[in-house]
Parts: C-alpha cells; structure tokens; sequence
C-alpha cells in the first residue's frame, strides 16, 4: 500500500484513547463537516482490527458496520455534489485505490492534486498486476477504486458483482519497442524483432501487456520467440534497463517513465492492441463519496492531461 | 526403547500400560504441548485448505497439459542440478569453515548466510549484475567463451544454488562442527594427508548431516521462485520452473494454479520421505 | 663396577643413537611448558606416567607430530623427524578411546593405513586380515567397532595402528576406556604384543599398575618435567617424589641421613638397616606400620610415633588408616584388627615400623 498523507508526514497519535475515539465522528457521512478528519481516520483504521480480535462486543461491530454501509449508500449523493464542484469540502477521509502498475506516475499525480483540492483527505494506492489487484478485491480487500490494464482484469470484478455502477474506460495505452539508449541493434520495425541473434522479452500472456503484445504480433502476421515471457511490463523493461536484453514490447507509458534509461520505437501494429484501462467505483467501498470524486478527477480533463502528458492516449 | 514394566513395584499384571499412560502425561507439559499444536495447526491448516479447495473434478484435465510436466521436470532437474552444485562447493566451504582458522572467517560466515535473509528478488538482480551480459564477470565469459546465462536453464541452476547453498554450508558446518576432529588426526597418523582423512574419515561420518544439508537445498531450490524469475526469466520448458508456472497460471487461473501446487507438493512430500527412510534416520 | 662398565659408553655417546628414540620435546601452550628428554631403543617400552594435566599425552602428541615442537629435536632411528608432517611419520598410534572410524569394519579400519601408504586395496585387506588374525580377532573383522567389545576394540586399534610397521608405536591410556575386569586380561594380552614389538613403544599412563606390567622403563613426567626415571622395580622401590610413592602405595620421607638415622627434614627421625649419609629418601610400605592403642612395652623406642586417625578406607578385607601427628603416614591393617583397635577418625594410637622393613636411598 502506497499511503501519503496531505503534508507527508504522519499526524500526531490522538490524545483521545482508542476506545474514547467517538466511532460516529470516523464514519463517512458526507453532510458532515470534520474537524479533525484525517486524525479520526488513522485512529479508526488502526483501532478497528484490534476491536475485532478483541472481541469488543458485538454493539461495536455493528456500529461498525452500520457506519461502513451507511457511508457508501450515501456515497452515490455525495459523488453527484462532488461532480457538481460544489461541496468539494465535505469530503475526507481515506481513499483506497487499487490500480494498475503502469498507472503508478499518472495516478500518484492525480492523488496529491487530489488531496490538495480536498483538504482532509488522503488517497491510498495499491500498485499491482491488475489480476493480483482483481483477486484481492474479489476476496474482500478494503478498496474504493478500481483501475485496471485491461478489461478482462475489470470483469473479473463485474462479474463477482463487486462494482458499483459499470466500469468506464479512462484511457489506453498502446505498445511500444523498447531498446537500449541510442538503440544500437536499429530496430524500425515490429517485424525487426524477429531478427535471430536478437534478444527479446515479452511479457507473460497471463497479464494484459503479454496479451497485447500477442495480439499486435498476430495482427503483423510474425512468429516471435522470446527468451522470457516476464512476469509484468516492469520486469520486461528492467530487463531492457539492464542490457540483458535487447528489445522488450512494453507500453508507451512504461518506455516514457523510464526516461532517458530506454529508448521506444512505435510501431504501426500497436494499434491494433490498445489496452483499454477501465476503472471502476467499487460497492463496499468504505469512502465512496471521496472514491466517486477521484473517479470523476481521473476522467476530467485536468486527469487527462496528466495521463496523457504519461503516454497514455484518450480513449 | 525403554521398557516400562520394570520400574514399577507391584502390579506386575497392569504394569505397563499405566507406565506408559504415565509417562505420556508427564512427558508433555502443558505450556509446551498447546503451543506446539498451534504451531502446527497453523503450518497444516493452509496445506490442508488447498487440498480442501482443490478443483478436484478438474484436476485431470489441468494435469493432462504438457506444460505442466515440462515445468515439472524442469524443476527437478534444476533443484537437484543446484544441490550437487552445492554439495561440489559448499561441503569445502563449510569444512574450510569449520575447521581452519583464518583472519575473518566470522565476516565469510556472515556473508555466507547473506542469502538467506537477502530478498531473493534482490539476489537475482544481484546475479544479474554479476553473471548478467554486462555483469562484472558476466561480460567477460560473454566476450571470451561466448556463454551467456541469463535465460537459459544454467542461469536458473544457478540462481537456485545462490539460494539454496547458504542452507547446506550452514548445516554442514554445524555437522563438522559437532563431529570430533580426532578422528582426522587418527587417520592423519595412519599415513592419509589431510585431504584423504576428510574424504574417506570426515565425509563418511557427517554424511548424515551432509544428506540433512542437502535435503533442505533441495527442498529450497524447488520452491525458488524470485531469484529465478529475475535472473533466468520465465520461459516453457527452459527456464519456466514450477513455482513460476504457479504465479503466473494464478494471475487468470487460481484453479489450475492449485493443481500445479498440488503437483509440486506431491513431488516434494514423496522425495522428502523416500529420503527420511533412507538418510536422515542413519543419523 | 662391571654394571659402571656397561652403562659408561652408552651415556658416552653423545645424542643420536642409530636405531631409537632419542627426543628433547618442548612444546610451549600458554601457561604451560612441556620439556621432557625421552630415549629409548629400539624393543623397549617406555611408559610415561604422571598426573593428569602433567604434560604426558602433549609429549605424545607431539612424537605423532599433532602439536608441533616449540623447541628440541626428534630422532628416530638417527633420522630426524621435527619437520616431518605427521601423516609421512613412521609412527603408530593407539589413541585412548581408540578412535576406531565407526563407519568401517574392523577389517577396512586396520586396512586404512596399509591403503594410505600406498597398497592396493586387496593387498591392505590381506594385511589386515593377517593383523586381525594375529589378535585373535579373524572372526570380528566384518564387525562394526560399535559392534566389539572394549578389549576386543583396543586390540583391533592395536592392529590397526601396527598394520603401518611404525618404528615408534604409541599409546595413550590404552587400558583408561576399559572397565576393571576386562582390564586384567587385556593388560596381559597388550604385554605379549608389546613384548613382541621390534621397534620404540611408548605409553602414556597415569596408572602405575599399567606402566609396570607394561613397560621395561618408566618416565615419570609432573608439571612437563621428568621428575624420575628407571626400572618399573627401582621406581616402586625408591619413589623421588610424593606423588610416586602415593601410586605404589608407599610411606616417603626426606631428611639427612647419618649411619643407620635419617633426620626428617620436617619431624622426627627413623631408623634405617641401610647405613647412608647425605640427603636421603626412607621409604617404607604401610602394611609395615604396626598400631598399638597403648604405648608398646618392651619394643626399644625406635620408629615409635604417637599419631591420631585421621581417616580410613577400606580394599577388600584390609584398612587403611590414613595417620596424622609426630609422623604423618598410612598403615594397612586387617579388618579384624582395625576392630579390635577401635579405630575411629580422631583415635590416639601408637605407630610402629621395623629398621629391618624401611628402605633408605640417597636422595
């Protein structure tokens, strides 16, 4: 988990006990004003898995519960004002977004945008393969957002009905040829990477960018063989970083990232693979009013500049 | 075995059943026995739930794919390549160890161990920047010999070797460490220099501690998976070894990746034990 | 003064004899400094005994070549063997547990040696057979040594240590792993083989009755020093120090002698059947001490001490009465009369030994 508060550091213990830590005050009702929101916030996240194991009573677990539920059914009423730029204020608490690797620079971008717009709140990541991200959620981590690499990582979520409205798609990333600086082996072509002597990585078909990659290779009409099919796009590119080998079918935004470490060559049939980046408001999301406001920043113009300021193209 | 009749004054007829039934109850205190169940409970109870959410209906079919026992097969071969590589220089390094003293010979055992507390990612990378086609050696068997190892089935030899040898050279050491030195010197005044008493004298007696080393290498280069991923990448058949078969079958296939699980946790049960028979129990 | 004949030459020649141990062993350790001399010649067994922590198995491990000499020399047969490793020394050793390797047969243990100097592996089991069968062991040669009793493991040690023809055979506490009963038969056993021996044979004992059924000469080692040396019978006979006359179980005394009196250095006078002067040693065993509870009448005055009980054992059906007083010493006495005597820690009793049984030595 990726979590910064809004100055960077971490707030002071509350003086309060964790038991005297008034249980409504931590509860997401949008129509309230905080006063000490993200102190709260801390309190009661690292309270509550201590109450539990205590066995602190089953009136406290259903306060508990009460608060989560009343919180994200109030989350769709809150999402609206959000939208509508009006009661940016009202918001706080943590957001807890679960995204993609590849989102990591855009997404970290948007969060600190994101928590200066709306003091008092705090947007947590959890940059991961999206099927990894897809799993957790799926077997009940506490998330509030979504976003995914591929489409096929958001149904898994769909379809085990743990989203709340229908995924919309943000962006889309496209492949790219990585090489070394300077790119010494002259690659122009996908069709060059066929070239014998060539070391080349691909990543894993288990994860969107090895899809991708096989779809593009397909639509050329080219057998590759690889000498790895790594386990995410990170690795494939570290790969490439570390001259082990040399060329690698990464994303545009992973090449971008990497500065000046590697050098990326488009290729026409990168086209034909657009990954589709989905994202989605999650339905046991604990802070849905703050999750349906990040959601609407990511989408809104200013998101998009910064995602395609990353490489991303708009969808 | 003791036998528990004869102690007991008496009762001759009901004797040995309630000595036994005794010594039982006396022989585990409560403070030790809880414990030891929790801590038992908890190593057989994430074993036994994949058993129990095993796709068992389907678990023909998830075996019958060649890939899995090519990554099988590759597994094992490279698990027992990376022991008999270890073996081959981590038996000396442990003797070197145990019985020769020498100016920082606690610093080389710390940096020995390294290994096993270094994140095996981070010893890939590390075998990367060494062994790797830019490595500090690397680069030179690249140039002069024309071997690369990156991607290839010898760099996964070695990266579960990087792993797995710390564990033999600790066990080893101790086995030497334990074992009296005068039996070398014995052999030493029949006429056998130094290197003959360790090899007909020293290996044969440590030979359990040796099998108990290597068991455990063994067991540790199935199960690598980091190092081996960073450094040898993943490819069928070549360097795409069972536990990376799992990760990456478990991104869209939890299913499939608990019958590879399965598989290596068979394998892994039946040479443990075959071994136990023969080995462990000689000690 | 043909014996003066005999022995002149031979302290004459200067080191080096030709055939032999001639050795100077100093080896420094720390606080401790072993520098002991020790010849022998080629037959002779030499037992080295003194108390535990004297230096005794230091010496040997240092004619093995295990500990390295801070200083002396090391001839054997006149060839000198100080730099030599000790796996190319022409020395045998039987060590005090044996150390027979567990993982081989007693057969492939005493085979080992012969293999290591270079004989094929049929050739040092047909000598090893050979070695075995000489102990009477043919029958144990595909046993285990965890398999062999006690005296039958030192035997196979024995041969094992032989197989290799040593020209120096060494043995350390060979009877310390056995327990009493086996010791006596194996004790004769080890004499014969001894007795056989060609060559230099040197025993590390801290029991007297080893070192004398053993050995042709002792050294007596304490604190890293030879203290005495000589016949088993002359040193039983004229302990030099305390603890010598402790383990052959006699009373000794040093002063001056004067005709048949020697003047204690600390305590009272004895009369002697020897007739001395100069330093000298008394020494007389305690089943010749005589106890009385009164004083005795009629005996002349001489050799009479008044004493006190100061604690008694007992060895089968005798006592001994360890004694304080005008002379401290230990009398051996019968049950049946420590009885009659009333003996008891804190007892006064009269102490009585005959000129005719001490035996005084110059000192």
């Amino acid at each position: 988990m990726h979590r910064r508060s809004p100055d960077g550091r971490r707030p002071p213990d509350p003086d309060k006990g964790p038991d005297a830590v008034g249980l409504p005050d931590s509860c997401p009702r949008p129509q309230r004003e905080w006063p000490v929101s993200t102190r709260s916030v801390r309190s009661i996240r690292r309270t509550r898995p201590a109450l539990r194991v205590a066995g602190a009573g089953a009136a406290l677990l259903l306060a508990l519960s009460a608060c989560s539920s009343s919180g994200s059914d109030s989350g769709s009423g809150s999402g609206e004002a959000g939208s509508s730029g009006s009661s940016s204020g009202k918001l706080s608490g943590t957001v807890t977004v679960f995204a993609a690797a590849s989102l990591k620079e855009s997404f970290t971008e948007l969060g600190k945008e994101f928590e200066e717009r709306h003091p008092g709140t705090e947007v947590a990541f959890n940059f991961g393969g999206s099927d990894s991200l897809a799993a957790s959620i799926t077997s009940g981590a506490p998330a509030d957002v979504f976003a995914a690499a591929s489409g096929r990582t958001m149904e898994i979520v769909t379809k085990a009905d743990g989203t709340a409205g229908t995924p919309a798609v943000f962006a889309r990333n496209q492949l790219e040829i990585a090489t070394a600086p300077g790119n010494p082996d002259r690659i122009s072509t996908l069709k060059d990477l066929t070239r014998s002597g060539l070391k080349v990585v691909l990543c894993d078909e288990s994860v969107p960018c090895g899809a991708a990659a096989r779809k593009a290779l397909a639509a050329a009409g080219l057998d590759l063989t690889p000498v790895s099919y790594e386990q995410d796009v990170k690795s494939a590119l570290t790969k490439v970083e570390l001259d082990e080998a040399d060329a690698a079918l990464v994303y545009k935004t992973d090449v971008r990232a990497a500065g000046d470490k590697v050098e990326g060559v488009d290729f026409p049939e990168s086209a034909e693979a657009l990954n589709d980046y989905p994202i989605a408001l999650l339905k046991d999301a604990p802070n849905a009013g703050a999750a349906k406001a990040f959601v609407d920043l990511v989408s809104s113009a200013e998101g998009q500049k910064v995602l395609t300021d990353a490489g991303f193209r708009k969808p | 075995m003791t036998k528990p009749a004869t102690t007991t004054p008496g009762g001759v007829g009901g004797g040995p059943r309630r000595t036994r039934l005794r010594r039982g109850t006396r022989a585990v205190p409560v403070p030790l026995l809880l414990p030891a169940l929790a801590g038992l409970a908890f190593l057989l109870l994430p074993l036994v739930s994949l058993l129990v959410r095993a796709p068992w209906r389907d678990l023909p079919e998830q075996l019958a794919s060649a890939e899995v026992w090519q990554a099988l097969r590759l597994s094992l071969v490279c698990a027992t390549s990376a022991t008999l590589l270890s073996l081959l220089v981590g038996v000396p390094l442990a003797w070197l160890l145990a019985r020769t003293e020498f100016p920082g010979r606690g610093l080389v055992r710390a940096l020995v161990t390294l290994p096993l507390v270094l994140p095996p990612v981070v010893g890939g990378v590390a075998l990367l920047l060494a062994f790797g086609r830019n490595g500090v050696v690397g680069q030179w068997l690249d140039s002069w010999f024309g071997i690369t190892l990156p991607f290839t089935t010898t760099g996964v030899v070695l990266a579960e070797t990087f792993v797995a040898m710390p564990f033999l050279v600790i066990s080893v050491e101790g086995t030497l460490r334990a074992a009296d030195p005068r039996y070398e010197e014995a052999a030493t005044t029949l006429g056998a220099s130094r290197f003959t008493a360790f090899r007909r004298v020293t290996l044969p007696l440590i030979a359990p501690g040796v099998a108990a080393g290597a068991v455990l290498a063994w067991a540790r280069a199935l199960g690598e998976f980091g190092a081996t991923i960073t450094f040898a990448g993943n490819f069928p058949g070549r360097t795409q070894t069972m536990p990376l078969a799992v990760y990456l079958a478990l991104q869209y296939d939890p299913a499939a990746a608990i019958a590879l699980s399965l598989v290596l946790l068979a394998v892994s049960i039946a040479v443990l034990a075959g071994l136990r028979d023969r080995w462990m129990t000689a000690s | 003064m043909t014996d003066l004949d005999d022995t002149a030459p031979a302290r004459a020649i200067p080191r080096a004899p030709a055939e032999g141990l001639d050795a100077r062993l100093v080896v420094d350790r720390g606080g401790f400094r072993l520098d002991v001399e020790l010849t022998a010649a080629p037959g002779e067994v030499v037992a080295l005994l003194g108390p535990n922590g004297a230096g005794k198995t230091t010496a040997l491990r240092a004619l093995a070549g295990l500990v390295p000499l801070t200083d002396g020399r090391l001839l054997l047969d006149g060839v000198s063997l100080d730099r030599t490793p000790p796996e190319s020394r022409p020395v045998g050793v039987v060590f005090q547990d044996y150390l027979l390797f567990p993982h081989l047969t007693a057969l492939d243990n005493v085979a080992f040696g012969p293999r290591c100097r270079g004989a094929t592996k049929a050739e040092a089991r047909a000598q090893a057979a050979e070695w075995l069968d000489r102990m009477g062991l043919a029958e144990h040669a595909g046993a285990k040594p965890r398999n062999l009793s006690g005296g039958q493991a030192q035997r196979v040690a024995l041969a094992r240590a032989l197989a290799t023809r040593p020209r120096l055979l060494l043995l350390d506490e060979p009877m310390a792993a056995l327990d009493a009963r086996t010791r006596l038969e194996v004790r004769a056993g080890l004499r014969r083989h001894l007795a056989g021996f060609e060559a230099v044979a040197v025993l590390v004992t801290h029991d007297p009755l080893d070192a004398m059924v053993l050995a042709d000469r002792l050294v007596v080692v304490e604190h890293g020093r030879v203290v005495q040396e000589g016949t088993p019978a002359d040193i039983a006979r004229r302990p030099r120090t305390d603890y010598i006359a402790q383990l052959v179980g006699l009373n000794l005394y040093r002063g001056r002698a004067d005709g048949h009196t020697v003047r204690l250095d600390a305590g009272p006078a004895i009369t002697t059947s020897e007739e001395l002067s100069g330093p000298a040693f008394v020494a007389f065993p305690p089943s010749a001490v005589a106890l009385f509870r009164d004083r005795p009448t009629g005996a002349g005055a001489r050799n009479l001490w008044r004493c006190e009980v100061a604690g008694l054992e007992t060895y089968g059906d005798r006592v001994r009465a360890g004694l304080t007083g005008e002379l401290p010493l230990a009398a051996d006495l019968t049950t049946v009369a420590a009885a009659e005597l009333g003996l008891h820690p804190g007892a006064p009793v009269w102490a009585m030994v005959k000129a005719t049984q001490t035996h005084a030595y110059p000192a």
